[in-house]
């Protein structure tokens, strides 16, 4: 229990860290310790399927971004102090404060931590050994129980690969 | 209330991505929330002392987490890579193009 706070708060820091240190490979590395404290979060958490793939997700995105910012530049730009950026900084902070008020309001609607509503899952894992025969219930549910919801995500992965293949090709379309 | 702290990392994801001018900021912003919204399903699913839902043979009646939400993040967390993939391809083609990550002067080179 410590453990997920202790984590939690070095994500906190480590975000706030990538957001506001002037180098952009410095933030990238920042967003790294995010990354794989919410890996081992995951294992505190009882989920090692989310952490193995936590920890390949982010090695790769780490990967992406370090190589669009040596293949571009790695400062960042410099924050100018003009009156026309107060007017942001303070809508950034409202944005922060009313979410912040907002979801103190409807906490007390959501199950104890520790004790999950299981409204579903109490099915799932009661028959869910016996009707798909996997031993690993998280991948009887994407693959078996929810197939189409996984259906569905592979599409939106193939949508987004097709577009970056668009956007990054070299060659365009002869005039 | 541990179920705090994932929503404050993403409010600071979220004022990362309304205050920065820098792209690859915002990437990273997004990614944060991203991480913020993943932290926050495995906590809704997290039982008091709980397994990881896999079956050991010998053990009949231990108390599993909840398989759902974990399910759920499964899938998204591939499809965060996909979308920030997408994100610093679009904002390397903006860089070969404008020379600059800045949103604003992207703007005034409009053209």
């Amino acid at each position: 229990m410590l453990e997920i706070y202790l984590l939690s708060i070095l994500m906190i820091l480590g975000a706030m860290l990538a957001i506001s240190l002037p180098n952009l490979m410095a933030a990238v590395i920042s967003m790294g310790i995010v990354g794989y404290s919410l890996a081992l979060s995951f294992m505190f958490l009882g989920a090692p399927d989310l952490a193995i793939v936590q920890i390949i997700v982010e090695t790769m995105s780490l990967i992406i971004l370090i190589a669009a910012i040596i293949k571009t530049t790695e400062e960042d730009t410099p924050e100018e102090k003009k009156l026309a950026r107060i007017p942001v900084y303070i809508g950034g902070a409202g944005f922060f404060a009313i979410f912040l008020l907002m979801f103190v309001r409807i906490s007390g609607f959501l199950p104890g931590f520790g004790h999950p509503a299981l409204r579903m899952a109490s099915d799932y894992i009661a028959s869910g050994f016996e009707q798909t025969g996997a031993p690993n219930l998280v991948a009887a549910v994407i693959l078996n129980l929810r197939g189409y919801d996984t259906l569905g995500e592979a599409t939106v992965l193939f949508a987004a690969v097709v577009g970056l293949v668009v956007v990054l090709r070299k060659t365009g379309r002869k005039k | 209330m541990v179920y705090i702290l994932p929503i404050i990392l993403f409010l600071v994801g979220l004022f990362g991505v309304l205050v920065k001018r820098n792209l690859i900021k915002m990437i990273i912003s997004v990614s944060i929330m991203d991480y913020a919204l993943f932290l926050f399903f495995a906590l809704i699913g997290y039982r008091g002392e709980g397994m990881p839902p896999i079956e050991l043979k010998g053990a009949e009646h231990v108390k599993f987490v909840d398989p759902l939400p974990q399910a759920l993040v499964l899938t998204a967390i591939v499809i965060g890579l996909a979308t920030t993939a997408l994100l610093v391809g679009i904002a390397v083609r903006i860089y070969q193009k404008y020379g600059t990550f800045d949103i604003e002067k992207i703007r005034k080179l409009r053209g």
